[in-house]
Parts: structure tokens; sequence; C-alpha cells
């Protein structure tokens, strides 16, 4: 298959292409560049997967791991070396499928999105540069290719934040994202070198037969890397440039900031999940609490903002909470024991990225509509955006987890995996998945219902989004409809074996309970027009209110960490000492030189005779130094 | 017999006296007599070490004599030099002669 | 040591030249020292005759006496206008100077005199020409031929050298 690394490419050819050629380029003439190639890539990687799934397990009955294409880049020793290469395993093509669909989609939809922006041309050579990117993370053949670009996706991501440069809040939420991240990535690295030290390979699957030494060192070293992970996927405490993110066009933020970046961290600990189970299980269950936290607190905290991709970013920083919960939580490799987590994480991912990036992509044709990203300039939506708000309602219910829809099936397995784990992460889930139902739909009436800001729609009355916006939605719609059904547990579980999907009647029961529990709640709250209810409620709840809307103010505690303890106690004597003793040694050496120079300079005259009483003067010391000695 | 010593002295007086007017003297035709004292000084060490010291062999005669004869050669160019930035600045000062430098 | 005539030849030898030479370095006039040099020159010459080098001393003359100070004369002639005198030194400057040579006058004449020599003897006895010139053309381990051509072809250039920057352009 060694085709597979046209796949990686194809999209970075665009890059180049699109983005050398600049404004050379017709705006049309770059988007239809970047969206064939990203076309072609996605037929790519169907016919990869149906070649992978299609040839069917090996004797053992798991899906073999095959490396497409391999060059050694960088050797550093014996044994250790940096690879470069595609491959092919039931995750990685799963992630293929997700990110050339998702891609391919966004791609499509930003042809009306950003028609007329400045910057057309480059915003596809930086999807392009971000798809390359995405891909190459998916599908690295070792942790260090895997750093590489997972570090190539956060500059993608944050050259796509800033696109608006000239916006204030565009840049500095581009410049929080690729710092936080980046911080995060310290982490990650440092794990990497100390698995590289102790493994003496940045493969995925060591030798079992270093293990003995490194047994001890693993789980430092794995969890360092989830550090990673937890900042690229915003968990708590590093969610914090999710939300700002959203100051990037809309497609990206469904691109990169809902279906495909934010779940590197999900993937990565899928990725090193055997080590995670060999070796670390405790670091692992560490994970869960911090996904369980993470998807509270952002659950918790999207129930009262106001702008309508927060809530979205929101809700993405809770679902990949669900994820990492459900990888976290499991306690062996067997599906049946206890491993069903993997497969439950890798399917609520898949289903996920379907239908939050239709959300993102269906906020942007609200966005598109109203000129604003506030929920009070919305409402009664539904008249004017008929495409738009079927599509989207068919996502809320999704995330809400509504049978049939693929966001049922998947959260479902989540939740299974998280009541055999322990009975209160299993509750805790079950009452988060709650509180999702009920901010996705408070988010869908606020837009499509209830209380209309008429003066400014009859102002600008909205309308519809054009064709190329209503299509990706209409697919992705399509797609969340039937994902549910796909026997996902045929093709990825925990331990390669096939898995049946069975739903657990019990748990889908209460699930499906606590879901229309939720939705029920918002619809008795926010579809009429007066909202008694929840304004009362805000009220009485000012503080609690006031806390959550302002993210229980985490921001303000890293601002306050940040500049008045890491500023003012660390970085001030720091720079004082730089500036002054470090530079001022400098500049005292090169005054000393300059006024030695002065001094000197006199003696080198020109003037022969001058020359001569030093030419003299110095054969006379010699002679005396001669004589004395 | 007069010693060795005494002719030593005279030139190395010869040769101090025309240091001395290479150092003080301003006039580069000066400057150049000056320079001819030394050279004759060193030309009198030479022929009195061969005479006293190395009666048999001649390698200290030639060497004046060869001395004498580049010094000769030395002096042609050196005044055509001067001779020429006689022509170009009408004037011999060595103070003078900054224009080369710069 | 007798008073010998050699002794006395030698020593009036030896202030003419001394005073000669300080006189010559003095002078304000140039072409006073110029004169000078010639008397240096000729003392020089006196010199290589008590040395009983004749054919040196001869040389001495011809070239020097007879060649290069007329050069000189001649240089002074065409570029000194009349009454033309050495400009005056700042003090400092000549006593730096005058102190420099003094002190490594007397620290050389201090080292030579201090110095032990091989036994040194005199032989009176002209070196006649015929050596000379034996040696000079011959090519054999006491033969100068080679340099005596190094002179040749450096005095050719030097004649080439003095044309070419003396000329009118």
């Amino acid at each position: 298959m060694e085709y597979t690394i046209l796949i990686l490419l194809l999209p970075f050819l665009s890059f180049l292409l699109i983005g050398l050629l600049g404004t050379k380029l017709k705006p049309v003439a770059a988007g239809a560049a970047g969206t064939a190639v990203t076309g072609v890539v996605a037929v790519l990687c169907y016919i990869t997967a149906f070649m992978y799934f299609g040839a069917g397990r090996d004797a053992s009955g798991v899906f073999p791991q095959t490396v497409a294409w391999n060059s050694v880049w960088l050797p550093i020793s014996g044994n250790l070396h940096i690879d470069l290469g595609f491959m092919l395993d039931p995750i990685s093509v799963m992630m293929l499928v997700v990110i050339s669909t998702v891609s391919l989609m966004v791609h499509i939809y930003s042809f009306g999105y950003m028609k007329g922006e400045r910057g057309f041309q480059r915003y596809y050579a930086f999807l392009s540069l971000f798809t390359m990117s995405m891909l190459g993370l998916v599908v690295a053949t070792n942790i260090f290719q895997m750093y590489i670009f997972w570090e190539l996706v956060g500059v993608s991501s944050y050259l796509l934040i800033g696109f608006y440069y000239t916006k204030k809040e565009a840049i500095a939420a581009s410049k929080k994202a690729f710092i936080v991240t980046r911080f995060a990535d310290l982490g990650f690295l440092v794990g990497i070198l100390i698995y590289g030290y102790y493994t003496q390979s940045f493969s995925f699957t060591p030798d079992s037969s270093v293990m003995g030494v490194a047994k001890t060192m693993l789980p430092l070293a794995l969890g360092l890397m989830f550090i990673g992970g937890a900042g690229k996927s915003a968990m708590f405490p590093l969610h914090i440039w999710l939300p700002d993110a959203m100051e990037g066009p809309t497609p990206v933020s469904a691109l990169i900031h809902a279906a495909t970046m934010v779940v590197a961290g999900v993937y990565l600990v899928a990725r090193m999940f055997p080590l995670f189970i060999g070796y670390a299980p405790e670091v692992l269950h560490i994970t869960a609490y911090v996904g369980a936290f993470t998807a509270l607190y952002a659950a918790v905290v999207a129930c009262v903002q106001s702008d309508i991709k927060r809530v979205l970013a929101f809700s993405t920083i809770s679902q990949i909470g669900f994820m990492i919960v459900a990888l976290g939580v499991c306690t062996s490799a067997d599906p049946h024991e206890g491993g069903l987590g993997y497969m439950a994480s890798m399917f609520h991912l898949f289903t996920h990225a379907m239908f939050k990036a239709l959300l993102f992509l269906g906020a942007g044709c609200i966005i598109h509509a109203v000129h604003s990203n506030e929920m009070s300039t919305m409402g009664g939506l539904r008249k004017y955006m008929p495409v738009t708000h079927v599509t989207f309602l068919v996502a809320c219910l999704a995330i809400a987890g509504i049978w049939p829809l693929s966001g049922f099936f998947s959260k479902d397995e989540i939740l299974a995996a998280c009541f055999r784990f322990s009975p209160v992460m299993g509750g805790l889930m079950t009452f988060i998945a709650g509180l999702t139902a009920f901010y996705m739909f408070r988010l869908y009436y606020c837009i499509f219902w209830g209380r209309e800001n008429k003066e400014l729609h009859a102002e600008h009355t909205p309308h519809e989004a054009p064709k190329s916006m209503t299509f990706p939605l209409v697919f992705l719609a399509a797609v969340t409809l039937v994902a549910g059904f796909i026997p996902f547990g045929h093709f990825v579980s925990s331990d390669g074996h096939s898995y049946d999907i069975h739903i657990e009647a019990g748990v889908a029961a209460l699930s499906l309970c606590v879901a229309v529990a939720g939705i029920a709640l918002a619809t008795w709250m926010y579809l009429r027009e007066d909202r008694k209810v929840a304004d009362s409620l805000a009220t009485t709840f000012s503080g609690l209110h006031k806390a959550a809307y302002h993210r229980f103010y985490i921001d303000e505690i890293y601002q306050f960490i940040t500049h008045r303890i890491i500023f003012a106690c660390v970085s001030t004597p720091i720079a004082w000492f730089d500036r002054h003793v470090v530079d001022g040694f400098m500049n005292m050496l090169a005054k000393v030189t300059q006024s030695v120079s002065v001094v000197i300079r006199p003696m080198q005259s020109g003037n022969v005779q001058k020359y001569c009483i030093w030419f003299l003067g110095g054969a006379l010391g010699i002679l005396v130094m001669l004589l004395v000695i | 017999m007069i010693p060795m010593e005494f002719y030593l002295i005279v030139s190395t007086i010869m040769m101090f006296v025309g240091i001395y007017g290479f150092l003080t003297r301003r006039n580069l035709l000066a400057m150049l007599i000056s320079v001819e004292l030394i050279l004759n000084s060193v030309d009198i060490n030479f022929a009195v070490f061969n005479r006293f010291l190395f009666p048999e062999q001649l390698e200290g005669f030639f060497f004046s004599l060869f001395a004498i004869g580049i010094s000769a050669a030395e002096t042609a160019v050196a005044i055509a030099i001067i001779i020429n930035i006689y022509r170009n600045m009408k004037n011999i000062q060595v103070k003078n002669l900054r224009d080369l430098k710069w | 040591m007798d008073i010998t005539l050699d002794l006395i030849v030698f020593t009036v030898l030896a202030l003419f030249i001394t005073v000669s030479a300080v006189l010559a370095v003095t002078t304000k006039r140039i072409l006073r020292a110029a004169t000078y040099l010639l008397f240096v020159l000729f003392g020089t010459a006196g010199i290589y005759f008590q040395l009983n080098y004749s054919f040196l001393g001869a040389v001495q003359l011809l070239v020097y006496a007879g060649g290069i100070t007329v050069l000189y004369v001649f240089s002074i002639l065409l570029t000194s206008s009349e009454g033309d005198q050495a400009e005056k030194l700042k003090k400092g400057k000549l006593a730096a100077g005058l102190t420099a040579t003094v002190v490594s006058l007397g620290l050389c004449l201090f080292i030579m005199l201090k110095h032990k020599y091989l036994p040194s003897q005199f032989e009176h006895g002209e070196l006649s020409v015929r050596t000379i010139g034996h040696a000079l053309m011959s090519g054999d381990k006491f033969g100068f031929v080679l340099p005596f051509e190094a002179i040749s072809i450096l005095l050719l250039a030097c004649i080439v050298g003095g044309i070419m920057i003396a000329r009118k352009r």
C-alpha cells in the first residue's frame, strides 16, 4: 500500500503551491485546488480503509498493524532511531476517515463562509497544512514522528486562530493557544525523552526485553505524555485556550477545535493504551478523574454562556472529557473484562467528530446570517433557516444521546464502561450527559425558538446559507443519523478482536431518561418567549451564575499567577539580572575596549619616525631582557 | 696595533647618530642622509670584523662591497621617489605625506 | 699602548667622522648636511685604507663620495628653495629622540665593550685585487658569483625603477 504516502504528500504539495503562489492565484482557484486535493485525499483514505479492513484479520484474529511506508530519518544510536513512516492500524485508519471527511466538508463549506474574505488563499494554504499535519499525526509510526506532527498541528492551529490578524482578540487568542499547548508539550517532550532513554526506542511497542528496567520509569513517562495530550485536548486546567480559540473562522473551529486536533490527546492515550494498561494503570485512572472533572466543569460552564461558539467550545471540552474518561476507566485490554472503554472512546471520538463538526458548521451558518455570536441577536431563526435548523436539531439530539442517533450508541458504551469501573463514576457521567442534553437544547431553543430579536431581524433579515454551506451540513447530518449502526466494535477494540456492541438495557434506559429529562427541562425553561424560570433562577443563584459565566475565574487565576507571581517575583528579577548584570558585563567590556582604543589609537599615526622610536624601544627592551637573563 | 674595539666604538657612535637623525629630521632627504650614516657604520663593522677576526676569509669584505652597491641603488630609487613627491606636492616634509595613507 | 702613527691617524679619522656625523644630523641647512655626509664618507674610506682594504676604500670613494653624494646634492638643489631651513622641532620630541638614542648608544657600547671577542690580530698586507677578482668571479665554495649576479640584476632593476618613477607622466 505504497500509495498511502500520497495522503500526506498531496496536502503538503497543495500547501506549498497555494502558500507560495499566494495572491497570484485567484481565490476561487486556490479554494478549488485545496478542495480538490482534499477530495482526492479523502478518496484515498476511504480506499485505504476499505482495503485495510477488507484484507481481513490475521491468524490470531486481529487486524495487523502494518507499516505502509517507512524511512529511517535520524539514526541516534544502534537501535534508537527516529523514523518517518505511515502506519496503518484500526485506530489510525479510523482517524484517517474522520479527518479527511471533516476536512473535505470544511473545505467545501469554507467556499461559502469565507467568500470575499481577505486572505482567502492563505486560509486554504493553512487548511492544507493542517490537514497534512493531522494526517501525519495519526499515522505516525513512532512517538517522535507523532510529536513532530503534533507541533505542526499546533502551528497550523495557531496560524488559523490568528487568521484575522488585524483583530486584537484573535491575535491574543492565537498566542494563548500556542503558548498553553506549547507549555503542555514540554511535558510531552520530556516524557518522550524519558521513554526513549529507558526503552531504547521510540516505537509504540517497545521490546519486552528492555521493559524490566523501564518498568519503573514508564508511569512517569506516560504521565508526562498525558500532560501534552491534556494540553491539546483542553483538559482542566489547560483548557483555557480552547474557548478563546473560537476567535478563528468558524469552519476552522469545526475542523480543528472540535473534530480533529483537540482529540489528538485522546488519540495519544489510545495509541499508548497497551503501555498504559500494561505498566501504568494507575496513571490511566488519574486521566479518568481529570477527564471526569473537566467534563463536569465544562458542562456547567456551558450552561450559562451566551456566545454560541463558546457554548460549543465548552461542550467540546466536556465531550473530550467523556472520551478521556472512557479510556481512563479501562482496567484490562479485554473488552469483555474492562477494556470496553477503549472501544467506546474511539467510537465516541468518531461520532463526536461528525456531529460536533455539524454543530460548528451550523453555528457558522447562523453567524453568517445574523453577523454575531451572541444568543441575544438570535431566536426564532427556524423560519428563516430551515436546513440549518433541521441539521442542527439532528446534531443536538445526537450529542444529547437520543436513540437512534450516533451519539446515543457511543455515549451509551462510555456510560456502560464507567458503571463497570465504579457506580460513582457511572452516576457522575450520567449526570453530565444530562447536563449536556440540557445545555445543548438551551442553545438550540435560544437560537431557533424563544425570544426573537425582531428589531435586528427587521433591519437585516436572516437568510439560509448558500448551497456550498448547506451541503456539508446535510452530509454530516446523514452521517450522524446512520453512524450509530456501524458495527464499530468489529473494527476497533482494545485487544483487536472483534467485539459486538450490545446495548445494556439498564444503562441505555437510564441515559435515555436523563437525556430526555435534560431536554424537557430546557424546553420548559427556554421554549417560550418569556423565559421566566431561567431568569428567576439566574437571579436567585446570581453568585453561581456569575461565577459559571466567568468560567469559575480560571482565566483570572492564570492571569494572577502569571502576572502577579511569575512575572513579578521571578521574571522581573531575572530581567533585571539580564539587563544589568549580563548586559552590564558586556557593556563594560565594550566600554573598556573603547577607552583603551582611544588611548592607543594615536600610536597608529602613520608616522614612520614614531614607529621607529617604538621599534627602538622594543629592541632595547629585548636587549635589556637578554642582558638581565 | 689599534684594538678592534676602537673601530667598533666609532661605528657605533655613527650608527646612533644616524638613528638620532632619522628620528628627529623632518625632511625626507635629511632622513635619507641619516640612513646612509647607519648603513655606513654597518659597513665599517663588517670590514673590521673581517680584518681582525677572520683575516683568511673575505665574507665581511664582500658584504661591505655589496652593501655599498645596494645602498647606491636604494639611494637612487629613494631619490627618484622623493623627486616625484616633490613634483606632486612641492614639498618633501614628512608631515605632509599623508595622502597615500588616506 | 704606544702612540704610533697608526693610532694618531685613527684618532684624527675617528674624531673627524664623529664630528662630521653629528654635524650632518644637526645642521639646519640640508645642503650642509649633505656636505658633512660627504666628509663622513671620506673618513670611512680612510678607515678602510687604514685597514689595508684599499679596494674597498676606493669603491667607497667612487660610489659613495663620487656618486651618491652628487645625487644628493642634485636632488637637494632640485627640491629645496633658497634659504630653506629645517623647521624647529618641539622640545619634547627632540628630547625623546635624544634620550632614546643616548640610552641605546650607552647600552650598545656597554655590551660591545664587555663582550669577549675571538682573539684578534691585525696582519698588515694588502688584499690584492687579483684575489678579490677571483673570489668575485668564482663559483667555488668561497666564490661570490651568485651574489654578484644578484646585485647586478638588482642594480638593473633600480635603474629601470628609478626611471619609471621619476619620469614625467
